[in-house]
């Protein structure tokens, strides 16, 4: 059974990547959960929010529109313009798939589709099949529930120093993912470097402080991808 | 009860729909090589203005956020796994959380 012994090796390739992914969602999560818990929601419903939505900024938005009572359209507007980007990220996703995806996999692959899972998944090298995407979504997703839950039941579990250090853990394989990218492709490097040229634009210039995260992203994406593109195409 | 649960519900669906659409219309490829190229680029261009300025502030203090950006950056040149970066870099920070 060639066949079902590749799913298992992709699988588990996607437990192992994703597994930082997990830790770092971890302690963002465990923060959602304190504040859920501070609005009055109960640990569960807390983690119903973030089993079903599976996103930071969209959540943390859309916990404060709960707790001011906002109306459900003011609260469906926002939280879909913050997770915009998503549709960049998913057609992104939708050129790399295998050709063994079928299309009901595609339904579950999606709901995987964040910042961190869909960088990951789009920098292994190959296609990617639904196997590694689904190991490399199961435990960011239990990280990102269990934080919640514990968050917001027990507030503070780790000792400060750490809890606040783990703050660090998805920045730290953002930097594992782009150093070696920015090493094998000048392309690669302009883009990001533009990327982060922006970024840093928006966040230090006043005259972006209105800007949301999500907002930010999709600029700096637009703009350097399209550059990019512009002057390095058919690059892989 | 019903407001949270149907909030929820929305949040959950206005979450959905952006990641679903482009996945299951899209399902050829894309013809053009500038729409290939820039679709390529994305991922590169998400992660660089996530990482930046964001890990300055990852932490409580910009000591222990640079402690551990400098320990990743290093890490990663030496061809480090990724958990094994993401781990180097919170020990660094703790460290520096507990020296500054």
């Amino acid at each position: 059974m060639a066949l079902s012994h590749e799913i298992k090796t992709e699988f588990r390739q996607g437990l192992k990547d994703g597994t930082p992914i997990a830790l770092g969602y971890f302690a963002v999560s465990a923060a959602f959960g304190i504040l859920a818990a501070g609005i009055g929601l109960s640990p569960s419903i807390a983690m119903l929010i973030s089993v079903t939505n599976l996103t930071s900024a969209g959540q943390f938005a859309g916990l404060t529109l709960i707790g001011g009572g906002s109306s459900l359209l003011e609260i469906g507007v926002t939280v879909l313009i913050i997770n915009l980007r998503y549709l960049l990220m998913s057609l992104s996703l939708s050129q790399r798939l295998a050709p063994s995806v079928k299309f009901y996999q595609r339904f579950i692959m999606a709901h995987g589709i964040t910042d961190e899972i869909f960088t990951v998944a789009s920098l292994k090298e190959g296609a990617v099949s639904f196997g590694y995407m689904l190991g490399l979504m199961l435990l960011p997703i239990g990280g990102w529930s269990l934080g919640t839950y514990l968050g917001a039941a027990v507030t503070n579990l780790l000792p400060f120093f750490l809890q606040d250090a783990l703050g660090i853990a998805l920045y730290g394989m953002f930097i594992a993912l782009l150093i070696p990218a920015i090493r094998q492709s000048a392309a690669i490097l302009v883009v990001v470097v533009i990327a982060i040229a922006l970024s840093c634009l928006f966040f230090y210039c006043p005259l972006f402080a209105h800007l949301s995260s999500g907002a930010a992203i999709i600029i700096c994406t637009v703009i350097s991808a399209g550059l990019g593109a512009l002057i390095f195409p058919k690059e892989e | 009860m019903g407001y949270i649960l149907s909030a929820i519900l929305v949040m959950a669906l206005v979450t959905y729909l952006p990641r679903v659409l482009p996945l299951t219309l899209f399902t050829g490829k894309l013809a053009s090589p500038f729409w290939q190229s820039f679709l390529a680029y994305v991922p590169y261009a998400v992660l660089g203005a996530m990482t930046f300025p964001g890990i300055f502030y990852a932490t409580e203090s910009l000591p222990s956020a640079l402690l551990g950006t400098l320990t990743a950056v290093i890490a990663a040149y030496s061809k480090q796994s990724l958990l094994t970066v993401a781990l180097c870099a919170v020990a660094a920070a703790a460290i520096g959380n507990l020296l500054f």
